[in-house]
Parts: C-alpha cells; sequence; structure tokens
C-alpha cells in the first residue's frame, strides 16, 4: 500500500516535472508570465511530492518491511533506527531518489527569491532544473525502483516487480541482508549526503549560465546571482572528499586517505572545475574578462556531476566502489551527451556576445595568472580524465584493456599541483593590467628568500628530499604571503580607523568576506600540503607477529603487545581487541586498543586501526592476525604517518575559511553599471 | 595622440598569451604520456594471461578472477598469502548474458574446467578476501606460471545484493 503511493508520487511527479519544462518553455518562447507562472509553481510542488514519496520509502526502511527489494537488501532487523534511515543512500535506487530529492528542494528555493531584475531568467533556470530532475525520476521510475516487492509466483520462484505479477502471492523474507558494516560509520553515513549536496547544487549556477546564454545576458548578473550558490555547492563537495578521505584512514585499514580509485576521481573531477570556476569568476567581475572560460567551466562541471553520479551508478569501470551493473548507464551517456552538445551549442551561438571587455596586456598580471590557474586546473583535469577513460580507450583502440595506477596520477599532476601552490604566493603580488617580470620579482623575493628558512631548517634537520624540500618552500612561502596579506590590510585599515589591529583585523574581514575567506582557505590548503607531504613522503611501516608480552619497535616507538579480547557485542559483531602498550623515546605515553569486527550478519570483518595522533605524527596500528586458542599470538601492521595530522585539521581550516567566504555580507553589494565601450565612444565623437 | 605608454597590443600581444598556453599543452601532454608509459597495466582475464603468458612475463598485470575460497592460504607471522583464483569474464556485456556479476563470480568457482591461476601476495590479508570474492591483483607473472601480486584489490560488496534472499517459515 505504502509502496504504491510512494512509487505513484514518484510518477506524478515525472509527470508535474515534464509539465513544468513544457510550459516554462512555451511560456518563454511566448512572453507569457501566466505559463511561467504556472511553470514556477509546478517547480514548488515538486519538492512536497518527492517528500512524500521519500517518507514513505524511510518508513519502509524504518519499520523493517522487507518484502521491499530495497528494503531488504539495506536494512536487517539488527540494525538501529538512525542507521536505517541513513540506508536510503545505501543503495542504487534510494540515493537515487535522494538526489532527485535534494534537487527539488534547491530548485524550489531558488524559485522562492525575488525575480524582479531578472525575470528573463526565470523560465530557463526552471527548465534546466526541471529537466535534470524528469531525467532522475525516469531512472528511478522505469529502471531502479526502490518500492519493487517480492511476489512468489505458483511454481515457487520469487521474483521483483512492482506490481502482483498473476496468481503471486507477497513474499516476506525472513530478514533483510543489512547495510554493509564498512558504511556503518560515522564518516560513512554523512559522506555520500555531502557529495549529492555538491553535486546537485551546482545545477543552480549552471542552470542561470544557461539562462544567461539562452536570454543573452552575457554579463556577469548570472554569476552575481549564483555567487553563494557556487561557494555552498564547493563547499558541500569539498566536505565530502574531505569526508571520504578521513573515513578511508579510520577504517579501511590501509593507512592511507586516497587511492586514485576512479570513484573518487569522479568526484574529485568537478570540483576541480568547481574550483577554477569560483576563482575565475572574480576576473569576470572585476574586469570583465574570461566570460567564455566561465561558460565552459561551469558548463563542464555540470556535465562532470552527472557523469561523477554515472561512474558510481553504471558498473563501467572497474572500481572497488562499482555499484551493480543496469540500464542505467547507456542513458547516463546518452543524458550527458545530449546536455553537453545543447550547451556547448548555446555557447557557440554567443561566442561573440562573450568577448573580453578589456584586453589581457601582461602575462604577470593578476588577470594572467587567473587564466594560468584556469589552465592548470584543466591540465589537473585532463590527466584525471584520461586516467578514468584510459581502460575504455585502449580496449576500443587495441582491444586490450589497458589501466593505469596511482603512480600514473601521481606523477603526472604533483608538477601542476605545485604550480597551483605557487600561484598561490605570487597571484596576491601580483599587479592588474600591467605587471612586468621585474615588478614582479620586487615584490616577490623577499617573500621567497624569508620562506626559505623552512626548506633549509628541514635540511639540517635531516630531511634531504627534493621533492619535500620544494614542497615545504612553496608552502612556507605562501603561508608567508597570505598572512601578510590580512596584516597589510589589518595595518592599513587600523592608521585610517584609529582601531586596534585585532578590531581592524576583524572589522576588514567582515567587510570582505570572500577575500578574506579565500585567504583562510589558502592557509588551509598550506597546511593539507604539508599534511600530504609528510604522509606520502616520509611515511615509515613495519609488521610482525608477537607473542603476548613482546615488542615491536619502529624508529623511536616500542610496542608491546599486553593482551587480547574475544567478545560478542550486542549489535551482532564479535570483536577481537587488543591492548598495545606504547612507549616513545623510551616513556610509556599510553595504550593503543587496535580491534577487528567481525558482523556476523553479513560475514563482513573490519578492521579498526588504534592510533595515537600527535602534531609529529599517527602511531597507526592494525590487528591483522590472532591465535585465539594455541599460542595467544597477534600479528600487528604497525604505519608511522608523519604531519598527518594537518592534513585533517588544514581541512577544517578550509572548510572554516569556506564558511566566512560564504557568510552574507552585512551590508548589500552596490551593482557596478559597467559603461559599454560603444557609447563612450558615441559621447566622445 | 595618447602617448603610448602602453604595452604592446593586438596580435603581438595576443601571441605571447597563444605561445604560453601552448607550452602549459605541451607541458600536460608530455606528464600525461610519460606517466603513461611508467604507470600503464596491462588487464587481463585469467585466460588471456594464459594464452599470452610468455609475452608478457615482466610486465606489469592487473588481473581479476573469482576467489576459490579453499584455495586461501595465508601465514600471519611472514604475512606470505597465496590463493587461487578462476577465470571471469573481463567484458561487461558478456558478465550481464550471464546472469550478472554474482553469478558469474558463483559459477566459475564451481567449474571444475575453468582456468585457474595461483597468486602469491605479501602483505595483510584483505577483509574482502573470501569464497567467491572478485579479486583484482596487480603484479607481474613469473617464469613459474604463478602471479606475483604488489596489490590486492578486492570488490566493494554492496555489489552482492541478493537477487533472491532467504526463505522464511510460514
Amino acid at each position: 500500500m505504502i509502496a504504491n503511493i510512494g512509487y505513484g508520487i514518484l510518477f506524478i511527479t515525472l509527470l508535474v516535472s515534464i509539465y513544468g519544462v513544457g510550459a516554462a518553455y512555451y511560456g518563454a518562447r511566448k512572453n507569457d508570465p501566466r505559463w511561467i507562472e504556472s511553470a514556477r509553481l509546478s517547480m514548488l510542488l515538486t519538492f512536497p511530492l518527492i517528500t512524500l514519496s521519500s517518507l514513505s520509502l524511510i518508513y519502509l526502511l524504518v519499520t523493517g518491511r522487507f518484502e521491499h527489494q530495497f528494503v531488504q537488501s539495506v536494512t536487517s532487523s539488527s540494525m538501529p533506527i538512525y542507521l536505517r534511515v541513513t540506508a536510503l543512500w545505501g543503495g542504487q535506487s534510494g540515493s537515487l531518489v535522494f538526489w532527485s530529492w535534494l534537487l527539488a528542494a534547491f530548485a524550489s528555493s531558488v524559485t522562492l527569491r525575488k525575480w524582479d531584475r531578472d525575470r528573463e531568467f526565470l523560465p530557463w533556470v526552471i527548465v534546466v532544473s526541471l529537466v535534470t530532475l524528469a531525467f532522475f525520476l525516469i531512472l528511478v521510475v522505469f529502471f531502479e525502483n526502490p518500492f519493487t516487492r517480492f511476489w512468489q509466483l505458483p511454481g515457487g520462484d520469487i521474483r521483483a516487480a512492482m506490481f502482483q505479477p498473476q496468481g503471486s502471492s507477497l513474499f516476506l523474507p525472513r530478514d533483510g541482508t543489512g547495510l554493509n558494516p564498512l558504511l556503518r560509520h560515522p564518516g560513512m553515513i554523512i559522506h555520500p549526503p555531502m557529495l549529492y549536496l555538491g553535486f546537485v547544487s551546482f545545477v543552480v549556477p549552471f542552470a542561470f549560465g544557461i539562462a544567461a546564454l539562452v536570454t543573452g545576458r552575457t554579463d556577469d548578473r548570472w554569476i552575481r546571482i549564483t555567487r553563494r550558490w557556487s561557494l555552498v555547492a564547493w563547499l558541500f563537495l569539498s566536505l565530502g572528499l574531505l569526508l571520504g578521505g578521513r573515513w578511508a584512514y579510520d577504517v579501511l585499514g590501509w593507512g592511507g586517505y586516497w587511492g586514485w580509485d576512479p570513484v573518487e576521481i569522479a568526484a574529485f573531477m568537478p570540483w576541480l572545475t568547481g574550483t577554477a570556476f569560483l576563482h575565475s569568476v572574480m576576473i569576470q567581475e572585476k574586469r570583465g574578462m574570461l566570460k567564455r572560460w566561465n561558460m565552459v567551466l561551469i558548463i563542464l562541471t555540470y556535465s562532470l556531476v552527472i557523469f561523477g553520479t554515472f561512474l558510481t551508478r553504471s558498473g563501467v569501470l572497474s572500481s572497488v566502489h562499482a555499484f551493480a551493473q543496469s540500464a542505467i548507464g547507456p542513458l547516463f551517456f546518452a543524458y550527458i551527451g545530449l546536455t553537453f552538445t545543447i550547451s556547448l551549442a548555446l555557447l557557440l551561438s554567443r561566442w561573440d556576445e562573450l568577448k573580453a571587455e578589456g584586453e589581457m596586456t601582461s602575462l604577470l598580471s593578476r588577470e594572467a595568472l587567473f587564466l594560468l590557474n584556469n589552465l592548470l586546473f584543466m591540465g589537473i583535469l585532463v590527466v584525471c580524465f584520461w586516467g578514468v577513460i584510459f581502460p575504455l580507450i585502449s580496449e576500443l583502440v587495441t582491444g586490450q584493456k589497458v589501466t593505469v595506477g596511482p603512480p600514473f596520477y601521481e606523477r603526472a599532476t604533483a608538477p601542476l599541483f605545485a604550480g597551483l601552490l605557487l600561484l598561490m604566493g605570487i597571484a596576491p603580488l601580483a599587479a592588474w593590467r600591467h605587471s612586468t617580470f621585474k615588478t614582479l620579482g620586487r615584490t616577490v623575493w623577499k617573500p621567497s628568500l624569508i620562506s626559505l628558512i623552512v626548506p633549509v631548517y628541514a635540511f639540517i634537520r635531516g630531511i634531504h628530499q627534493p621533492a619535500a624540500l620544494l614542497g615545504f618552500w612553496l608552502a612556507a612561502f605562501v603561508a608567508f604571503v597570505t598572512l601578510h596579506e590580512f596584516w597589510r590590510g589589518a595595518r592599513a585599515r587600523a592608521k585610517r580607523s584609529g582601531e586596534n589591529l585585532f578590531t581592524a583585523l576583524w572589522r576588514l574581514a567582515g567587510r570582505n568576506r570572500r577575500r578574506y575567506g579565500g585567504y583562510i582557505i589558502h592557509l588551509g590548503v598550506v597546511l593539507m600540503a604539508i599534511g600530504i607531504i609528510g604522509i606520502e613522503i616520509f611515511q615509515v611501516e613495519t609488521q610482525g607477529t608477537l607473542a603476548q608480552g613482546e615488542q615491536i619497535t619502529l624508529e623511536n616507538y616500542t610496542l608491546t603487545y599486553n593482551s587480547l579480547a574475544v567478545f560478542d557485542t550486542d549489535d551482532g559483531r564479535n570483536v577481537a581487541r587488543a591492548v598495545i602498550g606504547v612507549e616513545k623515546s623510551g616513556d610509556y605515553v599510553g595504550d593503543l586498543h587496535p580491534r577487528r569486527d567481525y558482523y556476523l550478519d553479513s560475514q563482513q570483518p573490519m578492521t579498526i586501526p588504534g592510533v595515537r595522533s600527535t602534531w609529529e605524527e599517527d602511531l597507526y596500528v592494525l590487528l591483522v592476525d590472532w591465535q585465539p586458542v594455541s599460542t595467544n599470538s597477534a600479528t600487528f601492521k604497525v604505519y608511522k604517518n608523519p604531519l598527518v595530522n594537518w592534513l585533517w585539521f588544514g581541512g577544517l581550516v578550509f572548510i572554516f575559511g569556506t564558511l566566512v567566504a560564504a557568510w552574507p555580507d552585512r551590508d548589500p553589494e552596490p551593482v557596478p553599471v559597467r559603461k559599454k565601450k560603444s557609447s563612450y565612444a558615441a559621447a566622445e565623437a | 595622440m595618447e602617448a603610448s605608454t602602453t604595452p604592446q597590443s593586438g596580435t603581438a600581444g595576443k601571441m605571447k598569451f597563444v605561445v604560453g598556453g601552448l607550452l602549459i599543452v605541451a607541458a600536460v601532454i608530455y606528464l600525461i604520456v610519460s606517466s603513461t608509459q611508467a604507470g600503464a597495466q596491462y588487464f587481463l582475464t585469467v585466460d588471456e594471461l594464459n594464452a599470452q603468458s610468455q609475452d608478457v612475463i615482466g610486465r606489469d598485470l592487473r588481473i581479476s578472477g573469482a576467489v576459490i575460497g579453499d584455495s586461501i592460504e595465508y601465514d600471519p607471522q611472514s604475512l606470505n598469502l597465496t590463493f587461487t583464483v578462476a577465470h571471469v569474464p573481463g567484458d561487461n556485456n558478456e558478465i550481464e548474458a550471464q546472469g550478472g556479476l554474482a553469478q558469474v563470480l558463483y559459477e566459475a568457482v564451481n567449474d571444475p574446467e575453468r582456468t585457474q591461476l595461483q597468486v602469491v601476495y605479501n602483505g595483510v590479508k584483505p577483509d574482502l578476501l573470501r569464497h567467491e570474492a572478485q579479486a583484482i591483483m596487480t603484479g607481474q607473472i613469473g617464469e613459474d606460471g604463478v602471479f606475483y601480486a604488489d596489490e590486492l584489490l578486492l570488490k566493494c560488496p554492496t555489489k552482492y545484493e541478493e537477487a533472491v534472499p532467504e526463505q522464511t517459515g510460514t
């Protein structure tokens, strides 16, 4: 009953969406506000409809109605209620419903804003949003239906279907399979929603971009409207990526945080174009340049968002994440192809109107450096895309499937990332319009020299790897330049207003949140870079089997295997938990408890490391195996991960900076009216 | 007339941007090509590896196969892991045609005629390594016909949503 209601509502929502697309298009063509208003209302209607449908699905999940195929596959009776709710995005069909719900929510909230100045955008924003929504609803309604139930046919076979087959009766399984234990970690619970939030919210700036192309309003109005949307979308996407990395480190037990897995890359690619977009739009706002770039970047971000969703859902590429094969692969492919082609066609039709309002004259000007920024991000994107696509291409061309692994990505992107790091330090120092090697050199040489202290110090302390030294130098350089920007701005303001330095700094950042929030983000990136250099270049490991009381050493750490307890828990796990005494340079610093959980219902083991975290490093211990009865010995794998907590702390600073940048300004922003060149010429003549 | 203090504009000015852009593009292409050559791994099925074994000795390979649970031998002291995998088709369409990945893996481990490959790996035994799991191994094939894996990846089991759950008593 509930399933029928839930499914029926989704079908109605699909019809409403299609109607909305038609009404908006017709209203825009005929310039009839009534049709456009009707479309806007249908857009608003989709949100309560999908909410109802999602609630009915959640109801089925929470009450353990295992006769429904989706419920049976992602929940089990031993799962607590809150986990059953989160199981909504634990499987393919449920997560598509979730995606649709988020899109309906965002698109609806966009339609609720004041449209007075931008009336002509509205119908096209509705069209783009509803076309996207309709696509996902088609997937759910016709191909990945979470409301299908199990029916027992007269012959005894079990079949899953939406509507009752002839002569069959409802089949009730004893229990559900349950969510994979690996997905029950708190980080894993919010990682998919964060990514989806990021993906879905990028649809909004894209919709406005398309609206700008269609209506010919190719000035920066569409960018100003969606400025906060883009930033918030980017915030969620960044958060999703950070959470994924943290989860991998905490739970997957291989001592790392990023594996260059195709699905990780799938979420990373829209982040790359999104970051480039966030920077590039500043140039359009300030100097009316890079307009074509911004269109290309937002179109790419949208396509990559859909492509990212496609990669995690279609099984096209082999990946540890890949979900089950289904018919939706070709559908995604067709949709991406179609929307990308139409977007490009629109862009080409407005190509001349997107001409830059000024001219870029100097390779070292701030504008040119932002252009270089775009190129570097695109370069990294191309590397990632190539790596992901390569197996498919090689198979097509040579008949042989060839893949590339992490070494490819690391080797190819490292110089590009280093370039970006360098830009973060140089760009704030570069002047607008005209800048020569000399003028730029004058501002750059001092911070370069001062930051040289860091790699020199590192060298003295025994670090000789050139990559690490260069990385530390760049990090110090960027940190110095960025902090100096705060200092310079605060001091100038304090002089003018007579405030003390701290008040000046606070007010300064408050008045210019985007800029100073951005600088905080850059500082976060610097910290993350330091953490990455530490763990990537300086990680050491050892492994060994110990009898109780025996010790193992890793550099200055001595670990003593004290005891092991094996017990069952209430939530269906059998746990083996070791107690390890840790000594650092001879001093006792505490105990660690690496453990092995074995989930009985899904027969899934999970290795949770015991970790001792300091700013210097992580001591990361895995319980690999044990002999419970005979020898009472156990095998451990020990990692020392230097500086890794700078990565996580840097991530926090990064997120904080984004919040600062995204926070609404106290004063409304003035909208500059830029005089067109032609009117000037007319006035002068 | 305005004094000409502005730097060069027009085509000459544009040229340096075009050249600069091309340089970046060239650098990226170089990075991609050199890293591909350094890191390319041939993705083979067990059957394909069997057929080409002499040709690919010494090359980096990526093999996928179905794990035969009984064959898993693991020494936790030395972290020496050996197991046998059975051939699994590499083409997704073929897998779909044979009834889906779970079905294909089941058939692979139960088929006595299926080509098998012995795998040797040194390291922590992955949690997901068990009977009928799909293993993706990176490494090299030895002269002895044994595959020496440097890396061992097991497919995430959210794939294995059971098509037909267990019966309930009435």
